[in-house]
């Protein structure tokens, strides 16, 4: 081949390179993983970019803290992704991209029901804002093995919060484990137990509170537990500000009876306790006002309003809210569905081991105590401000800096002011 | 007179045509702006840097803290007048949090004033007793300097870890203390152990840096009054508190100013340390602003912006006081 030609050829193929790269359509997803998730959904959307020549769907794996901090800052900006994983499902509502011209809406209905509210945010209506990819309830894992050494028995389903207490005390004097108990240090965690105290957090009308009787009465019991040893003081009087602290490695290094988290620690309790010790998941206990809720809660998927391809993001979530995608995605992340069809036709865990594959099946089973005011929680717009809220100053109680009256007293400030601010 | 080398003949040769090439436009423009004038184009690319990345954000900055809101955008903000700040300053007694509208930047306040006490105090007196040490005549001195000036390398967040390691619940000194019988302490959540922490691991990162400030400024004291000292036979006390700390008062002065400069600033190391607990215990000024900026749900920009022209404030007073003091030492 001559100069000239081999100069004509490489000019050609740098043209249709860059004609190529035209044409293609490439769709940002920011996601974050609590597992494999964001490595699943790069697998099954390698179909989906077959099945749609020019499209790229990029998976951008990032940390869960920059879909907190990062995202709402970017988006607010107009320089967001074309679609994310979220948590903060109602506080982002303004600028999802309604999905609803784009889909079957009587599918989407049918197959998510519910929980299509909670993407709605304050303005409420009747938008298709998002998928719930995973469904979340807080719940509590037991060591197992501590009981059975320790000679007490495992308190039975309707056991409450203070016969817990009693029996993780016992264990944990018997067999020198040094925490009885522990519960994430998040407003959200939290909010399951008050509820079972008799806390309204998002009253009927949507009015929310942080300071009835009900959540008082457990952040006095929380702070007197974390003021005696029984609580593991380290999770919540360990940090400052909202930051989030979990007591996994405690469970899983065998120092701590229960813990109260949620399903979807599972997958790693599977994974680092192996045959260490017995777990299993007992639910959520019981509090003084009847209820024994936990919170439900999860991630979904959306889209943001600021795409240059609507249809192309709509379309990608539509496929990943078919059934059959649906199901694949949630047996390979080990999720609880929020898709009816999926969750009724049951779910086959892949890989999960008979302990993993008990506590989903005892998570599942929980969904049904959970009070509609953890509902109404979950769904409300600002509920962020006010899980925040709820750890600085439960925190400030329980290292002394404010009494029980006073912490409470602040929450309700807090509240009043935040709701103000987001005005 | 200097010789001139064989490399300066080649590099002048490289660049004298160039400087011909740069010459013709400056020529033509000396002509058009004058002499005095031409001085700005040189300044021109400076200024637009310097104007877009300092004075742009400060304007922006005291344009945030005038809005209220949770909304990013400037133009979507309510102009809320001197609010913010209002709310900041709202007390009943300024010396107790508890009765202030915004109790946890007023905490902030009174954690950050102790620990700038502790932590300048502690560090300007440690570095000053290293200096003197390390500019004696002792064995290995050099490998000394080396060991002290190390944490000032490492980044703020490795500090943080190293220390968090040693002294959590499972950590390296508690390890100690069981195996010597004494039974370890869970420090961290312990808020007046933590906050001691937090200036001895500040101190520990910074103190290497003022120590070289101190060691250069022993140096430059001359020799011989010290050996004036020594043949009227002065006491080691009488030389450090008649010679050393009358002729180092100039340097100890700079590094006493900018001690304190930074320790207003700190927040990186102490929030990877401690998040800022227990409950707000070690939870500085500079944590809150960014907090209610960028960590918090609603995001109060406003406040957030409010609170760091407050701030801004007060390190002004301190570098103008530094700037006084620089000036006077090189005006003798």
């Amino acid at each position: 081949m001559t100069f000239k030609a081999k100069t004509t050829t490489a000019l050609a193929a740098l043209i249709a390179l860059g004609a190529g790269a035209a044409s293609a359509q490439e769709i940002r997803f920011m996601c974050y993983s609590d597992g494999n998730e964001c490595e699943v959904y790069d697998d099954v959307l390698t179909r989906f970019e077959a099945d749609n020549p020019g499209v790229d769907v990029v998976v951008d794996v990032v940390p869960y803290q920059a879909i907190l901090e990062n995202l709402p800052v970017q988006l607010a900006a107009g320089s967001g992704p074309d679609m994310a994983k979220v948590t903060d499902l109602g506080g982002l509502a303004p600028y999802y991209l309604d999905l609803a011209p784009h889909v079957d809406r009587d599918y989407w209905e049918a197959s998510f029901g519910d929980t299509l509210a909670w993407y709605r945010g304050a303005e409420g209506g009747d938008a298709i804002n998002g998928m719930h990819s995973q469904l979340t309830i807080t719940g509590a894992f037991v060591n197992a093995t501590l009981f059975e050494q320790a000679g007490v028995e495992v308190p039975g389903s309707d056991a409450t919060w203070e016969d817990w207490a009693e029996a993780s005390r016992a264990v944990a004097e018997a067999t020198q484990t040094p925490f009885p108990m522990a519960i994430d240090r998040t407003g959200h965690r939290f909010a399951g137990p008050a509820i079972s105290y008799g806390a309204a957090i998002v009253a009927e009308d949507g009015t929310p509170t942080l300071s009835d009787e009900g959540f008082a009465a457990f952040t006095a019991q929380f702070v007197e537990w974390n003021n005696d040893g029984t609580m593991a003081r380290d999770v919540w009087a360990g940090q400052g500000g909202a930051t989030y602290q979990d007591a996994a490695q405690e469970f899983i290094n065998g120092e701590l009876v229960f813990y109260y988290s949620g399903s979807w620690q599972v997958g790693r309790m599977d994974e680092q306790v192996g045959d260490l010790f017995d777990w299993q998941v007992v639910g959520s206990p019981c509090g003084p006002a009847g209820a024994c809720s936990g919170m439900p809660g999860g991630a979904g998927i959306v889209g943001f309003n600021a795409t240059e391809h609507p249809e192309i993001v709509a379309a990608v979530i539509d496929f990943l809210a078919q059934e059959d995608i649906y199901a694949e995605v949630t047996a390979r992340t080990r999720n609880l569905p929020a898709h009816l069809g999926v969750a009724e036709a049951g779910v086959e865990f892949e890989g999960a081991s008979p302990a993993a594959a008990a506590a989903l099946s005892a998570f599942a089973a929980d969904l049904s105590d959970v009070a509609p005011s953890a509902f109404r929680y979950q769904g409300y717009a600002n509920n962020r401000a006010m899980f925040g809220i709820t750890a600085e100053r439960v925190s400030q109680a329980i290292v002394g800096e404010l009494s029980v009256e006073e912490a409470v007293a602040r929450m309700a400030t807090d509240l009043e002011a935040a709701l103000a601010d987001t005005q | 007179m200097a010789q001139r080398g064989a490399g300066d003949g080649l590099a002048l040769r490289v660049i004298a045509p160039v400087m011909r090439v740069v010459e013709i436009p400056m020529i033509g423009l000396q002509r058009v702006l004058g002499i005095n004038r031409l001085a700005w184009v040189f300044l021109l690319p400076n200024l637009l840097l310097f104007g877009l990345f300092a004075f742009l954000p400060v304007i922006l900055n005291v344009a945030y803290a005038t809005t209220g809101g949770a909304n990013v955008l400037l133009e979507a903000r309510p102009q809320i007048g001197l609010d913010n700040f209002e709310r900041l300053l709202d007390c009943a007694n300024h010396l107790d949090p508890n009765t202030c509208r915004e109790d946890k930047f007023w905490r902030a306040v009174w954690n950050t004033l102790w620990f700038v006490t502790l932590q300048v105090g502690i560090m300007v007196g440690f570095s000053l007793l290293t200096a003197i040490v390390l500019n004696g005549k002792i064995r290995a001195r050099g490998f000394f300097r080396s060991v002290f000036f190390f944490p000032v390398l490492l980044s703020p967040v490795v500090v943080a870890l190293i220390w968090k390691w040693m002294l959590q619940r499972n950590g390296v000194l508690n390890a100690f203390l069981d195996w010597a019988g004494i039974g370890g302490y869970n420090w961290l959540v312990d808020a007046n152990w933590a906050f001691a922490w937090s200036v001895f691991l500040s101190v520990w990162a910074h103190m290497g840096f003022y120590t070289l400030i101190l060691l250069a400024g022993l140096q430059a004291i001359p020799r011989d009054v010290y050996e004036a000292a020594t043949m009227d036979r002065a006491s080691p006390w009488r030389v450090f508190r008649r010679i050393t700390l009358p002729l180092l008062a100039p340097t100890m002065l700079v590094v006493l100013v900018l001690a304190l400069i930074k320790g207003v600033q700190t927040f990186d190391e102490v929030y990877a340390f401690t998040g800022g607990g227990p409950g707000t215990a070690t939870t500085f000024i500079i944590q809150y602003i960014y907090e209610e900026g960028f960590a918090g749900s609603p995001r109060l920009f406003g406040l957030s912006a409010a609170a760091s022209l407050l701030v801004a404030a007060v390190l002004v007073v301190l570098t103008l006081v530094q700037l006084w003091v620089n000036r006077k030492n090189v005006n003798g």
